[in-house]
């Protein structure tokens, strides 16, 4: 009970086993990243799965149906083997270092993103102040590793698809800051902690129901996290029926293999932070935990562990719809042309986030001049406040020091 | 030696070291490497510095933004001249004047701060006036950094802010330079447009004289 009552794994280490120096630091830091990366591990396992299944269901065939049982539940597992057994080429035109680069990249790039992801109520290994600015801000460089193989592979079909990913990736980046902004607005933080505890106690207070532009917003929001993925129908750096297979042509085995793991794992960030903007982060829809009490004032750490607990499970089902509206997008609209997307982007989705944003800033004046409430449920001012009040860590960035690892181990 | 100080000490020398390679490079995309490297680690300081916002900033804009455009650019200018650079001996000796002279401001600027005293003078207007602007060590720099984008600086005193001049605020200057930003985009797009157009109009005369 003693790791449920710290606040922070690095002081628990510290206080209550006694580590000297900058042991207790290191020793949470350590406990985060295993943490961080089983989740950043667990996405592509079951995406790689969902998707043949739900592909397969989708064009009326049944997907995996032997590995592993009726379901083809170890699919993905025997993928894995597969592709460890490949043999590791690299083309003699390649810039070779460069080349091995690449797949590192991609994947540090998503993998950080997932540092600074909450996945319930404080269980977040990197708390900032910036949350939401400094995870989009680590997706954006996703880009840069897809640009690099591209250019490096020494094929022109891998040339193509990087220079078409850079276009993409810079234009669609512009509506989906907006996107994120929107919500922003109306919420008054950047801090993904914060934006959960705000949207909690029932689902008219989500952010997508605040009013009617962050509910447009989120569907914006959720077309560029598409694009910035490279989902089909913006998978035009890949695009196999054009390109072989874009950027991605020359890789093969486990370099490959990380290209797709970096894919998954950042669709499944996409849609946690579509939960926090719009979602309501780990709030079930309707105030169960407040009728129980399990997080009131005076409630024991154990029954605070529990809710927390309950709000892992309800943030990871709510990311994993974003994903699977996603798969299920992908198998169901055709690839668009490289001109139709930046035409999508530039003609469509720039000016409606542009107008979006402009309509956000003016919602809280109008309202007020109005007379009326600024908001379709609760004020999130009043509950910030609330929120504001309660027992809080100090939250600093490089500490690495909030309760993820506390809670998930028991004692 | 704590934790925090031998990290700093490391991504200090990345950063460093990115910066050396750049120059010492011959060929573009390697230069680009490098200068991503040392960008990532000049935000990598301002993450160990709390400032998370300036930090993300750094990623977004130059990482994310610039090395992704010099990439873009070294990519579609294609192969022979542009991959290696070679630099005169004058280039050289301009470019080492222009770094000893930037290392000298910066040098001159930093013996100059009292650091010990504009710290606590910090600290001290932040407890007084923590209703305005929250502790940056506690809840991050982006509150401030907003407040003094509008003219309400958190290290400055009251009277210092009462003072005629001082109350101005980033915002003026912001503006100023988004504006510009604006211009220089539309000309691109402009003087991109314009070529083409010339090309289209000039297609069919050509087609007369053939």
């Amino acid at each position: 009970m003693m790791l449920l009552a710290a606040h922070n794994l690095s002081e628990f280490f510290r206080e209550t086993c006694r580590f000297p120096g900058f042991w207790p630091e290191v020793l949470a830091a350590v406990v985060h990243a295993v943490l961080v990366a089983a989740f950043f591990g667990l996405p592509a396992g079951v995406f790689i799965w969902a998707e043949r299944k739900i592909a397969g269901r989708i064009q009326d065939r049944l997907g995996p149906t032997r590995t592993g049982g009726r379901f083809g539940w170890l699919q993905s597992l025997a993928d894995g083997i597969k592709l460890l057994q490949k043999e590791d080429l690299i083309p003699g035109d390649a810039n070779a270092p460069l080349f091995r680069l690449a797949p590192y990249l991609v994947v540090v790039a998503s993998f950080s993103a997932y540092m600074v992801l909450p996945f319930s109520d404080g269980w977040v290994a990197v708390a900032s102040k910036v949350g939401v600015f400094l995870i989009l801000a680590l997706m954006s460089l996703e880009v840069l590793g897809v640009i690099i193989a591209g250019y490096s592979s020494g094929s022109k079909w891998a040339l193509f698809g990087a220079m078409r990913e850079a276009a993409q990736m810079v234009s669609y980046e512009i509506p989906m800051a907006i996107c994120a902004v929107v919500p922003i607005v109306a919420a008054g933080t950047l801090d993904m902690v914060e934006l959960g505890r705000m949207q909690t106690g029932g689902f008219w207070n989500w952010l997508i129901f605040h009013d009617p532009f962050t509910f447009l917003a989120f569907f914006c929001y959720f077309v560029c996290a598409t694009a910035s993925c490279k989902r089909a129908p913006f998978d035009l750096a890949e695009a196999e029926s054009e390109l072989v297979a874009g950027f991605l042509t020359e890789y093969s085995g486990m370099r490959w293999s990380f290209f797709f793991l970096a894919e998954y794992a950042s669709m499944f960030a996409v849609g946690g932070i579509a939960t926090y903007l719009f979602l309501g982060g780990w709030d079930i829809g309707l105030p169960i935990i407040e009728a129980l009490g399990l997080k009131a004032p005076g409630a024991s750490s154990a029954s605070i562990y529990l809710a927390n607990l309950i709000g892992m499970f309800v943030f990871l089902a709510k990311a994993t719809t974003v994903v699977f509206v996603q798969i299920w997008v992908r198998w169901t609209l055709p690839r668009l042309r490289i001109d139709q997307v930046m035409t999508t982007c530039l003609k469509y989705l720039v000016p409606i986030s542009c107008f979006l944003f402009l309509g956000a800033a003016l919602w809280p004046l109008a309202m007020a001049a109005g007379g009326g409430r600024s908001h379709w449920g609760d004020p999130p001012a009043v509950r910030r406040l609330d929120s504001a009040s309660a027992v809080q860590p100090v939250q600093t960035p490089l500490a690495l020091d909030e309760q993820e690892g506390a809670g998930r181990r028991s004692p | 030696m704590t934790g925090s100080e031998i990290l700093f000490l490391l991504v200090a020398l990345l950063a460093c070291g990115g910066a050396v390679g750049v120059v010492i490079c011959r060929q573009v995309v390697w230069m680009a490497v490098w200068l991503m490297i040392s960008l990532a680690g000049v935000a990598g300081l301002f993450f160990l510095l709390s400032a998370d916002f300036v930090g993300a900033a750094q990623l977004l804009v130059y990482v994310g933004g610039t090395v992704v455009l010099l990439i873009f650019g070294v990519m579609l200018t294609g192969s022979a001249p542009a991959l290696k650079i070679k630099t005169s001996v004058a280039e050289t000796l301009a470019a080492a004047g222009v770094g000893v002279l930037l290392l000298g401001v910066l040098f001159a600027t930093v013996c100059h701060v009292n650091w010990s005293g504009a710290a606590q003078t910090v600290s001290s207007e932040l407890q007084t006036n923590r209703s305005l602007a929250d502790s940056p060590l506690e809840n991050g720099t982006v509150g401030p950094l907003g407040l003094a984008l509008l003219g309400l600086r958190a290290d400055r005193s009251l009277a210092d802010r009462a003072a005629p001049g001082s109350a101005a605020g980033y915002l003026l200057p912001f503006e100023i330079v988004s504006v510009h930003l604006l211009v220089v985009l539309i000309g691109a797009a402009y003087l991109a447009r314009a070529k083409r157009r010339l090309a289209r109009e000039s297609t069919p005369a050509e087609e007369v004289v053939s």
